[in-house]
């Protein structure tokens, strides 16, 4: 049997948030909240996406908006890094420069 | 270009190709990780962007040739071995270069026309045909671009699009399959508020160019299962689009609206923007059209041109975004802001001193107060230059792979506490005696690999450079698992050399110190690196320029480790005052352990003094500064401390603490040893600073010399 297709997001202190499996629609309003909800509970938040296995667009369009209204608002947002697949869609939408680089610390 | 932007430029052009160099060594050796070739790409790619907005055409074709060839090996076509890494360190190098013509102001001419065209040859090896944009970047060839023409695409989904099993990214990647993509802007812009956003709807949007030798009905035919979910427009392959793109991303950063940058790169005359703006007021449908759907719809302007342009606006905000934060400041005006601090400090001492006189206790309630935030200041002053000593560090690598390189061994570099700051004024002048002691450690210390393994060590060298904090100073380490220092070779040298007699006998401390006398080397070979003259006496002369200090600890084939151990700054201390007669003296207040009265108990004819039992060297200050012998009552002693030892200061009084702004020397006291520099007191007079270490070797050698001629 195929490994169920699943999503899970684990912020065990405030302001560092790792997200665990696919960015997908089909778990997109769960992706919605964990990272809007992590965004209101700090000031400086770091997103770890290495554990990402696959992000489409709904992924990619939540964390454009992440992006910005962290820096709207401003908060700092830092990627602690980004898997494979992430680096990939970014790529292919050549939105690196707009997002940034895991490691660096992105002001508003 | 301005003297701001160049200095700009040039700054963050020098931190790229940093970053571009580590990311190449580490390449070397941890095999070709995507994540290093992402980062040289990023590099290269930046820089080139940089360089394009002053039209600096000498670094942008040359790091569009380089890109070329790094996304080859990005997609795994060129296999990374160690000339592939030094061809592309000796690009770096080049780039270097010319970022070192920008800061002469001559960027327009090559400092090193044969090594790039050598290096151009090389890399077109490596990435025979470029594609695209590199067309584009180099310019000038707009037959070229036209042949190469391309098909401009304009996507916009449905929102219900992704809900319908399509996704926006697999369709881009489709289209990657039928040709090359040579420009992609994501427009971000429909997106929606996160509270407003419907995470399952799509409100993504692309421009994209697409080179690509199908024909356009087969291009269609590759949308007809998105067809009902994405709107496609498509506009055939144009040659002055390219143009006009080359010349908008061109142009320098500065918030505009896309009207205007349209029309400054000639896409569009001002009357057809006030047309094309008229009518978009004139749109009775709310909200009004975009300017850029109202200047397609009327075929002014050709979509990809407008997409250009909103990429170019979309970077100036990001860019804007992060220079809001930091703010960078001319070096100059911060020495000027720590030279005010000073004068304050001075001032503040100064008001101190008449307060106090005048007793009375408001007023110097409010002194007190006024003084700690004065404190506050020269703290955050100070604060302000200092900066990570991983900007010394950061060049080592690469030093230390060619020097090992040359010399045909294997070292190993580990670099910790890079994060260490210091005052940046200390950095600059670390740069080169640090950079001797690696090389020296390197050519003399570690053995070649045929003798490693021969005495059972690992073939591999290493090499370790460390920073931390240790109370006011700052510790450099710099250790190697060589050979260790041989102390009789070290003092055959000497004695060789006429340093020391042939019969001196020495401490290990004492050996050591030999290394640092002028004209001293135990090289057997010399070698081009580190046998070139400038000696170790050199590097121990600038560290002690900066109140610093070398040790060297050793171990017999086990290797050596030199620490150098700095103040934190050079501007400002907290000092301690004493004085002889009526001339005030100050104490570096870290070297001070204790002060105690001149009893009974001193040994005049030994110089001893015993505090607690124990016997203390001690020195008369009024005697190194030729002073009439002492007629007082009570003398007071200083215990200072330097590393290990302690010694005694005798002085006639104790003044209490300072803060003393540091000035240098004038050129009368320069033979005076005993002073490192002089400061000016709250009354504006002037006073010396006592330099700790060489009355601490006075006073320590005065009492072995008296041992020895006794036994």
């Amino acid at each position: 049997m195929a490994m169920t297709a699943m999503f899970n997001c684990l912020e065990p202190r405030n302001g560092v948030l790792t997200l665990y499996g696919e960015l997908t629609l089909r778990h997109a309003k769960q992706v919605h909240e964990c990272l809007f909800g992590a965004l209101q509970r700090t000031k400086a938040l770091e997103v770890d996406l290495l554990n990402v296995t696959h992000l489409d667009g709904a992924g990619l369009q939540l964390l454009v908006v992440l992006h910005r209204e962290a820096l709207a608002s401003g908060k700092s947002l830092r990627w602690l890094g980004f898997s494979l697949p992430v680096q990939e869609a970014l790529e292919l939408l050549q939105l690196s420069e707009l997002l940034g680089t895991p490691g660096a610390v992105l002001w508003s | 270009m301005d003297n701001t932007a160049r200095a700009t430029l040039i700054f963050e052009a020098r931190e790229l190709l940093a970053d571009m160099e580590n990311a190449l060594l580490e390449l070397e050796t941890q095999g070709g990780s995507s994540e290093l070739i992402n980062a040289a790409f990023r590099a290269a790619h930046t820089i080139k962007g940089s360089a394009g907005l002053f039209e600096l055409e000498l670094i942008t074709s040359f790091t569009q040739i380089l890109e070329n060839v790094l996304e080859r090996c990005r997609s795994g076509q060129l296999k990374v071995d160690p000339d592939f890494v030094s061809l592309l360190l000796q690009c770096c190098d080049y780039l270097a270069a010319l970022v070192d013509a920008i800061e002469r102001q001559t960027e327009h001419d090559d400092p090193n026309p044969e090594l790039r065209a050598q290096l151009l040859e090389r890399l077109g090896i490596l990435a025979p045909q470029s594609r695209g944009l590199t067309t584009l970047a180099r310019g000038k060839s707009p037959e070229s671009t036209a042949a190469a023409g391309h098909w401009h695409l304009s996507l916009r989904f449905d929102p219900q699009a992704m809900q319908k099993g399509l996704d926006p990214l697999a369709l881009v990647e489709h289209l990657r399959e039928l040709g090359t993509i040579i420009y992609l802007q994501t427009r971000t812009d429909l997106i929606p508020p996160a509270d407003q956003l419907d995470p399952e709807r799509c409100y993504l949007a692309f421009e994209l160019g697409l080179s690509t030798s199908v024909a356009g009905a087969t291009l269609e035919r590759a949308f007809e299962l998105s067809r009902d979910y994405c709107e496609v427009r498509m506009l055939p392959p144009q040659s002055r689009v390219a143009d006009y793109i080359q010349v908008i991303q061109g142009m320098p950063d500065s918030r505009r609206r896309v009207g205007e940058l349209l029309v400054a790169s000639g896409a569009l005359t001002q009357e057809q923007l006030q047309d094309a703006l008229d009518s978009q007021a004139a749109a009775s449908r709310e909200p009004p059209p975009r300017l850029g759907e109202v200047l397609v719809r009327e075929q002014l302007v050709a979509a990809p041109v407008i997409a250009a342009a909103l990429k170019k606006q979309q970077s100036c905000d990001e860019r804007r975004v992060v220079d809001q934060r930091l703010v960078k400041v001319d070096a100059q005006k911060l020495d000027q802001l720590i030279d005010l601090v000073g004068e304050l400090v001075i001032a503040s001492e100064g008001a101190r001193v008449t307060v106090g006189r005048a007793r009375v206790p408001e007023m110097m309630e409010a002194m007190s107060r006024l003084g700690q935030i004065v404190e506050y200041v020269r703290d955050r002053a100070l604060d302000m230059r200092m900066v990570p000593i991983g900007e010394v560090f950061q060049r080592f690598p690469r030093v230390v792979r060619d020097v090992a390189k040359e010399l045909g061994k294997d070292i190993q570099l580990q670099i910790s506490g890079a994060e260490t700051e210091l005052d940046k004024s200390m950095v600059d002048k670390l740069a080169d005696p640090l950079l001797h002691i690696v090389r020296n450690a390197i050519d003399h210390g570690i053995e070649p690999v045929s003798e490693r393994v021969a005495a059972g060590k690992r073939a591999q060298g290493r090499l370790r450079l460390h920073a931390f904090h240790e109370s006011a100073c700052i510790v450099i380490e710099i250790a190697d698992d060589g050979r260790g220092l041989r102390r009789e070779k070290i003092l055959a040298k000497a004695i060789e050399r006429g340093l020391v007699a042939a019969d001196a006998e020495l401490t290990d401390a004492q050996v050591h110190e030999l290394l640092f006398m002028p004209g001293f080397s135990t090289a057997e070979v010399v070698t081009n690196l580190s046998g070139r003259g400038v000696g170790m006496d050199v590097v121990k002369r600038s560290v002690e320029e900066l109140r610093g200090e070398i040790e060297i600890a050793t171990r017999p084939g086990q290797g050596t480790r030199l620490r150098i151990r700095l103040p934190l700054t050079l501007a400002i201390i907290d000092g301690f005052q004493v004085a002889v007669e009526d001339t005030v003296y100050v104490i570096p207040l870290e070297s001070v352990v204790e002060c105690v009265a001149m009893s009974g108990a001193s040994d005049d004819s030994h110089n001893l003094f015993s505090l607690r039992g124990e016997p203390l060297p001690y020195i008369r200050l009024r005697e190194i500064f030729d002073a009439a012998p002492f007629d007082g009552a009570r003398e007071s002693l200083v215990v200072v401390s330097h590393g290990e030892q302690r010694v005694g200061l005798v002085v006639d009084r104790l003044i209490g603490d300072t803060q003393a702004v540091i000035k240098p020397l004038g050129s009368i006291f320069r033979g005076t040893r005993a002073v490192s520099s002089s400061t000016i007191l709250g009354d504006g007079s002037v006073a010396l600073i006592l330099d700790v270490p060489t009355l601490v070797g006075r006073a320590a050698g005065a009492v072995s010399a008296g041992a020895s001629a006794r036994a």
